[in-house]
């Protein structure tokens, strides 16, 4: 029996995990996907919004602004890239500055700093690029952006050197409290635990509900985007969003930690909880709509698109804690936007909840530093010929796009919570993410996945599941393989 | 009196060649640009035939697989029946270009080679 | 201490990067290193196990193997360094090429001339903007086959395939007769862009229908590919509504154009042609960099590799001559901003109506051979048409041929005497005239 059973393994669940992994407790991730990161936590904006957005007074607007504040110092404990680059909301009409002063007015409020309206010659000569119809601008230095895989993975790698255990490919069926505690049905087996947080995303109302009246209602909320290649990421600096009007939100434009380019999203309410398909339209609006603000945007160097799901709830703001009925079971639910930037404050206050609850002592060996992995692109020339002396895989060269060695991708794979997956060695090391998306590397990866995982080749998936690359070995020679 | 009309695929500008037949025997050819598109549809017509490339599975070798190819072009429809011989044939290493892996595959009188080579593994 | 490492540096060890230093080497270049980033040098051939390479250089028929293993040959005869495993990180103005692999590390080369054979790549879904879901199952034809035909494994059992690239016709076959379905073959134009006789031989042979002006606009399946919807475009290339038809296959390949592979290239400054993707060169197939030449599907994108040796001969011959010429002292040294090559008079090539790109971009009149090969490519499908060049306004060739496509390149070739008889040539235009 655990004391706390975490579901989902999302940036919410390991950061929450991560947090409590400071005290002395048993601790369990379930996901029901092969890695952590594979839901709304992967396929999202990965901007770390200063917090003018939220309504004053909501939780929302108090953990957005604290997880931005944390998030500097986080990225250097645990070792992942975060750049405060800022934002800057744009209005296309002189009619709508108000609109730009009102938002300034709720970030201060919500206790945002720095926060100015740049005119329109000022927001043009600090961002070039805008497009003529930029009118003015506020601009907000503490905007900043992440990797939003890299966050969470080195959350998920640090919680598991304190002692928390992740099940992968586990999914929950049912919940229910017995003699004081929760019992899981899963896939596979059941779990025992004292407390439960469901951090589930587009599914936490289905949890939620499972064991209390006071029902929630989630929404997936279908936002579809372009990425577009490193060629391009020097497009803009900043974040840059356009003031939602009665005409309509606008898509925003930003670089990558990475230096890509990334134009979205579209905002479409959904019922299927798995509908990440892309649509023609849906794309067609992300181009439209970031030319808006944003002039010249080479959308010929789009390298992929695709789609995510914001956990919407009805009330339209994170529910955290528990409900009246169902103690022991804690929600964090409804965590959209900015629920990336607001996960480092939101796994705090998740975790005193329940230290709270147990009266846990603290883990004298928590270790709070992780270290990513180790890119020899970032070694000066001696360094890296010594790491390639003793370790030659530092010196094949796997992903041609983004420069990943054979190194990284063993260390991405062996690593605690390793990658198992082409898009986990994605994730992780960024094998497969450049501008031939993987068309070259992903037979070499297999390979290296196969030898490291101890499986065939046809084993190996490209996001779990039945997400097999190849089939069977070709039955050459009659000896391997029986007929199909 | 028959028109059959083709693509020679002698060579990269693939003319249409136009083949007048009558009773089983030709009567014209048109549309070829050389003597080898003539030949190619008086073929065609007639035994047309294809060369087979594929791969065979090697023992011992560093790597699994080799190229092979029919040495010459084998009648269109032997072409499943050779591509079966063709995966039942092991070879061993070491296997240079030229080396026959299989005489007369699929009755054709034609053998497979290999277009590859492929090393002894060493361990 | 000498000013460099090696004559030449050739980047790429495929067909084209092979040609260039057997033929460098018999112009006389001394040292040649060719930095190869797979195991084996041949490239792309490798896997190409089909026939039909080689009827033009070697008057015979052969596969991508034994076509590689011919210039290999010829690379071990003349005892050429060729270091596998090798990739090239970057490349300098002042031709510094930076390397790294498993033995050596991270190294540096200081090269009098490099020769730029990188190749292309497959171009990807993203940039086709498809929507639906990422399952797995979605290869590029050249990946497939990679998989194939040196792995040993099939992608999969059913398979649809987008685009009629000679990649995507070769697959087509191969995994027919290795057992899969191919159900159909989309082409979003009206033509093909395969050659003629992979038509006849990959698809007609096997029955498979391929469909003209069709794309494909959704994927189903969400962990591996369940099936595709395939639409008919219009003139503009949009789907027309109601003309969806559904495709289950586990497999979708993708043979949509290639891109040439010119990161290194942009690196280093290369001034660079918008229409082929691939460097700016002249008759020399120099780019604007002194030293620095570029040839095969890197420069532009061949249908051909018979094409590719012969190119990549004349940019190897090229590049001996320059580093004879700078080790003479006729050539100084160009400095790290490497200045183009003076102020010679150069003729601009221009493509004229009909005609998308030329290869070379300018020509020195004075420094060509006798007889200098332009290759272009044409913008649609002419039949019964002439090729038309023209120096300054006035029409000088004048050739018909039966069939002008986009997917086989044309040759044209100029004389110098022709060129010569101009005093002032400043351009020559290429274009394809109807009937």
């Amino acid at each position: 029996m655990y004391d706390v059973c975490i579901i989902g393994a999302g940036v919410t669940g390991c950061a929450i995990a991560r947090e409590l992994s400071r005290y002395r407790a048993s601790v369990c991730v379930v996901e029901r996907c092969e890695d952590v990161c594979c839901g709304t936590s992967k396929a999202n904006s990965a901007i770390v919004h200063a917090g003018y957005d939220a309504a004053n007074g909501s939780l929302m607007a108090r953990l957005n602004v604290k997880g931005n504040a944390m998030m500097g110092a986080l990225a250097q404990e645990l070792d992942f890239p975060f750049l405060r680059n800022g934002s800057l909301v744009t209005c296309l009409r002189e009619a709508d500055i108000p609109g730009l002063e009102a938002l300034l007015d709720r970030g201060r409020k919500n206790g945002v700093t720095g926060l100015r309206i740049l005119s329109r010659e000022e927001a043009h000569a600090v961002e070039p690029n805008l497009s003529d119809a930029v009118a003015a601008a506020l601009y907000a230095p503490s905007g900043g952006i992440v990797c939003p895989f890299l966050l969470t993975i080195a959350l998920a790698e640090n919680a598991a050197v304190n002692g928390v255990t992740f099940r992968f490919d586990t999914n929950v069926k049912e919940i229910r409290r017995e003699n004081g505690q929760y019992i899981l049905e899963t896939g596979q087996g059941q779990i025992k635990s004292r407390l439960v947080v469901n951090a589930a995303g587009v599914y936490a109302d289905v949890f939620h509900n499972m064991v209390s009246e006071d029902k929630i209602h989630i929404t997936p909320r279908r936002g579809e985007y372009c990425l577009l290649d490193r060629s391009a990421g020097g497009h803009v600096r900043h974040t840059i969003f356009t003031l939602p009007t009665e005409r309509g939100k606008g898509v925003l434009v930003t670089p990558t930690v990475h230096g890509n380019l990334l134009t979205g999203p579209t905002a479409t309410d959904i019922t299927d909880r798995e509908g990440t398909d892309t649509t023609r339209a849906g794309l067609d609006e992300v181009m439209e709509k970031a030319a808006q603000a944003v002039r010249d945007i080479p959308f010929r160097e789009t390298i992929t698109s695709f789609s995510g799901l914001r956990a919407h709830e009805d009330g339209h703001d994170f529910i955290i804690g528990e409900p009246a009925d169902a103690p022991g079971f804690f929600d964090a639910a409804g965590i959209e936007s900015p629920g990336l930037t607001a996960a480092p404050a939101i796994g705090v206050m998740v975790a005193d909840l329940l230290r709270d609850r147990l009266r846990l002592q603290k883990n004298d060996s928590f270790r709070a530093r992780r270290k990513g992995i180790l890119r020899p692109a970032d070694l000066c020339v001696e360094d890296r010929n010594e790491l390639i002396r003793k370790h030659p895989a530092y010196g094949t060269i796997v992903c041609r796009c983004e420069s990943v060695t054979e190194g990284e991708i063993i260390d991405a794979i062996r690593r605690p919570v390793g990658a198992r997956s082409l898009d986990g060695v994605k994730r992780r090391t960024r094998a497969g993410m450049g501008r031939c998306q993987s068309d070259f590397c992903s037979p070499r990866v297999m390979e290296i996945l196969a030898r490291e995982l101890g499986i065939p080749m046809e084993a190996v998936t490209k996001c779990g599941g039945a997400s097999r690359v190849v089939g069977k070995r070709m039955e050459k020679g009659g000896q391997e393989g029986t007929a199909s | 009196m028959e028109k059959k009309e083709l693509t020679c695929i002698g060579c990269p500008i693939g003319c249409t060649v136009t083949v007048t037949m009558r009773g089983g025997s030709i009567t014209g050819i048109t549309g070829n640009t050389c003597p080898r598109g003539r030949r190619y549809a008086e073929k065609e017509v007639t035994s047309p035939t294809r060369v087979v490339t594929s791969t065979v599975c090697v023992k011992g070798g560093d790597r699994a697989l080799v190229s092979v190819k029919t040495a010459q072009d084998i009648p269109k429809d032997t072409i499943f029946a050779c591509m079966r011989a063709i995966n039942g044939i092991v070879a061993e290493a070491p296997v240079q270009i030229g080396d026959v892996l299989l005489e007369n595959v699929a009755g054709t009188g034609t053998a497979v080679v290999a277009t590859g080579a492929v090393r002894r593994r060493r361990d | 201490m000498k000013a460099y490492d090696y004559d030449i540096v050739v980047i790429g060890g495929g067909p084209a990067g092979l040609a260039a230093a057997v033929a460098a080497r018999d112009a006389g270049a001394g040292d040649i290193l060719i930095l190869e980033r797979d195991r084996e040098p041949g490239g792309i051939l490798n896997q190409c196990i089909h026939n039909g390479f080689g009827l033009h250089t070697f008057r015979e028929e052969l596969t991508g193997p034994e076509y590689a293993a011919r210039f290999i040959a010829m690379v071990r005869e003349r005892h050429i360094t060729c270091l596998t495993e090798t990739m090239v990180t970057d490349i300098d103005r002042d031709k510094t090429v930076t390397a790294v692999n498993r033995t050596q590390g991270v190294f540096r080369i200081r090269a009098c001339a490099v020769v730029l054979a990188m190749g292309c790549r497959e171009r990807a879904r993203g940039a086709l903007h498809i929507p639906g879901y990422r399952p797995a199952g979605i290869f590029s034809a050249g990946t497939a086959q990679r998989l194939v035909n040196m792995e040993g494994y099939l992608p999969g059992r059913e398979v649809v395939i987008l685009g009629s690239g000679d990649i995507g016709l070769i697959m087509a076959r191969r995994m027919t007769l290795e057992g899969a379905k191919v159900k159909v073959v989309a082409e979003l134009l009206p033509y093909s862009g395969g050659l003629k006789r992979n038509i006849v031989q990959c698809l007609d042979d096997f029955g498979i229908p391929l469909k003209l002006s069709h794309t494909v606009v959704a994927i189903r399946g969400r962990e591996r590919v369940e099936g595709v919807t395939l639409a008919q475009v219009d003139a503009a290339g949009k789907p027309v509504p109601g003309t969806e038809e559904d495709y289950a296959c586990d497999t979708l390949l993708l043979s949509v154009g290639l891109i040439p592979e010119n990161e290194l290239t942009r690196g280093m400054g290369v001034e660079m042609d918008a229409v082929t993707a691939g460097p700016a060169v002249n008759e020399s197939l120099e780019t604007n960099l002194p030293g620095v030449f570029a040839c095969g599907n890197v420069l532009h994108v061949h249908d051909l590799v018979d094409y590719v040796s012969e190119e990549a001969a004349c940019a190897g011959r090229n590049a001996a001559i320059f580093a004879e010429k700078r080790r003479i002292g006729e050539i100084a040294d160009s400095g790290p901003q490497g200045v183009a090559s003076g102020c010679e008079p150069e003729t601009v090539l221009v493509p004229g109506p009909g005609v998308r790109y030329t290869v070379p971009q300018r020509i020195r009149t004075e420094r060509m051979g006798e007889r200098l090969t332009v290759r272009f490519r044409a913008g649609a499908v002419y039949r019964d048409a002439y090729i038309g060049v023209y120096c300054n306004e006035e029409r000088v060739i004048h050739r018909r041929k039966p069939v002008i496509a986009p997917g086989e390149m044309e040759t044209i070739i100029l004389e110098k005497r022709l060129l010569t008889a101009y005093s002032n040539l400043q351009q020559i235009t290429i274009t394809i005239e109807e009937a």
